[in-house]
């Protein structure tokens, strides 16, 4: 039962983009991944995840010259994100202003079989929200004229890119065979715990024809899952037991050291 | 060699944890004070997201104050009913202290103020003790008598009513601006992550005219119980205190202070208030270049978690 109630969520995160499936198009997308959960260990460095992939139904002419184009994202848990600007004033650098967007991924990895610009239209992707140039990235709140969207939008998305948080591999996708296809995106090291979700798109001379999800779920284990959960359930004893291990830390230390 | 910090919610090398810690308990165990002004700006210097890095530091004081406090005990030079009556104001401090931190976070100036803070207090307390400690050199290099200021002499400090007796310090002293310092140091404790001593010390010297000899085992006792205090309200309110990070510094802290207790011992007094002056002033430079120089990056982006 706790299973079944802890699979529920995912369901649903796998059911959504399935309706979203034009169904006009013989083509179908399957993939799947060695795994549906990464653990995160003490000497967590980040991880690479392969997945593997086939396009059934395909037109074999079509394949032959290239024409099917794939794009696997992996998306991160999603949260609130808010970008702040600094400005000079007195002298001194202070945030000043400030913009929220609503549920954006805190990863992304993107990866496909050439720069996803060259793929579909900007247009496409938009509607898609595929790649990061592409997501969605809505204000929240007030935003007075709506004149510095743009260079909020442009700062978040650099500053995710820099960070390594969010990341794009054209060429990542690969064919193995004729219509088997491999993928490869990267966990960061400082990855949200939480659902991810593995997506795939595929595309036919630049139309979009199918697409297929997977959640992988990221969690912390062991030791680091119980500090978490000692600290959020009963924060009132981890901060006791904070200070006791430094008493006795200082203690020892102290006992061990001695001169006189 | 990399840990993965579970509050922080980042991986980090251990070497460089280990050296950080090392390097603060080797200072701090060198000039007697316990190194909350140091490990909070390296740790942020290194990444780790300002809430934690203070919260963490508290516990980290915690750790380091108490070997010196337990000296201090055995040998009789606290004046408990003087430290009640600072940690009394310690702990209305800590709580309002808290409260602020939660409302500047919330306004997203949190880092902002926590510079500030560090670069005021650093850069007057690092200039003050230079100039102290330089005066004293030369006037060691000229062999002339130190003047000791007489403790009778009284400042309008000693007018204030609610007078109350400390015997251990033989003094008769009101208990306002005792209260009143605690309650500052309480506060600086919880928004910046220090113990405080480097500022304590002095003002129970130089203001309140408390004898020397009970001044820093008195001002220890009430640092570990304001810093254990905050830990445990910050980890309740919240949620930043990261006990693996704190474990990892207290250890290579309390191993370093040995070694700088003993450095400490070979340097006179009035050297080691120079060196102390000057790296309380490197600390404050370092840290009011970067609120002045224009930032490479005037964009931020925090997430809803750990954000500040």
């Amino acid at each position: 039962m706790r299973i079944l109630a802890a699979l529920f969520p995912l369901l649903l995160f796998v059911a959504a983009p399935a309706q979203a499936e034009p169904q006009d198009f013989p083509e179908k997308l399957d993939i799947g991944i060695s795994t549906d959960e990464i653990a995160i260990t003490s000497d967590f460095r980040g991880a690479d995840l392969t997945i593997f992939g086939a396009i059934d139904g395909f037109n074999a002419n079509l394949l032959a010259q290239g024409k099917y184009n794939i794009v696997v994202a992996l998306e991160g848990p999603k949260e609130s994100s808010t970008v702040r600007k600094k400005q000079r004033i007195f002298g001194i650098w202070i945030n000043t202003s400030s913009m929220t967007f609503e549920l954006v991924p805190e990863s992304y990895s993107l990866s496909s079989t050439r720069d996803i610009e060259t793929i579909a239209p900007p247009d496409q992707m938009n509607n898609m929200g595929i790649g990061v140039n592409h997501m969605p990235l809505t204000p929240v709140g007030y935003i007075g004229d709506g004149s510095s969207v743009g260079e909020f939008r442009d700062a978040f998305r650099r500053l995710r890119e820099a960070t390594g948080v969010y990341q794009r591999d054209p060429g990542g996708v690969q064919f193995i065979s004729s219509s088997l296809f491999k993928a490869s995106v990267r966990l960061p090291a400082d990855v949200p715990n939480g659902v991810h979700v593995v997506r795939a798109y595929l595309f036919r001379e630049g139309v979009f024809v199918a697409a297929k999800a997977l959640p992988l779920r990221v969690v912390k284990t062991g030791l680091e899952e119980a500090i978490t959960q000692a600290a959020h359930k009963r924060p009132f004893l981890y901060g006791i037991v904070a200070v006791l291990l430094a008493l006795v830390t200082g203690w020892v230390a102290s006992v061990v050291f001695r001169r006189d | 060699m990399t840990i993965y910090l579970p509050i922080a919610e980042l991986s980090v090398n251990i070497l460089i944890i280990l050296g950080m810690g090392a390097a603060v308990g080797f200072l701090s165990g060198m000039f007697g004070v316990g190194g909350g002004f140091l490990i909070t700006p390296l740790l942020i210097f290194y990444n780790i997201p300002p809430v934690v890095a203070v919260a963490t530091g508290a516990n980290q004081v915690v750790a380091s104050s108490i070997s010196g406090a337990i000296t201090h005990f055995r040998r009789g030079t606290i004046d408990i009913k003087l430290g009640t009556v600072l940690l009394c104001g310690g702990l209305a401090g800590a709580t309002v202290g808290i409260w602020l931190f939660a409302l500047l976070r919330r306004l997203g100036q949190l880092d902002l103020v926590i510079s500030l803070a560090y670069v005021l207090l650093l850069g007057t307390v690092g200039s003050l003790m230079l100039w102290e400690s330089i005066n004293a050199l030369r006037r060691a290099a000229r062999n002339e008598q130190v003047q000791l200021k007489r403790p009778g002499h009284h400042n309008w400090v000693h007018r204030l009513p609610l007078k109350m007796r400390f015997k251990k310090s033989k003094i008769y002293l009101s208990v306002i601006p005792v209260a009143a310092l605690g309650f500052c140091i309480g506060v600086l404790t919880s928004v910046m992550g220090v113990g405080g001593g480097f500022i304590m010390v002095p003002a129970m010297i130089y203001l309140l005219r408390i004898p020397t000899n009970v001044v820093v085992g008195t001002s220890l006792f009430q640092i570990i119980f304001v810093s254990a205090y905050t830990v445990i309200v910050q980890a309740t309110a919240n949620y930043t205190v990261d006990i693996v990070l704190a474990f990892v510094l207290m250890v290579a802290g309390v191993v370093g202070a040995q070694y700088g207790v003993r450095v400490g011992q070979r340097l006179r007094g009035e050297q080691l208030r120079a060196l102390l002056a000057l790296l309380v002033l490197a600390v404050g430079i370092r840290l009011a270049v970067e609120l002045v120089i224009p930032p490479k990056e005037i964009y931020s982006v925090v997430s809803a978690g750990l954000g500040y």
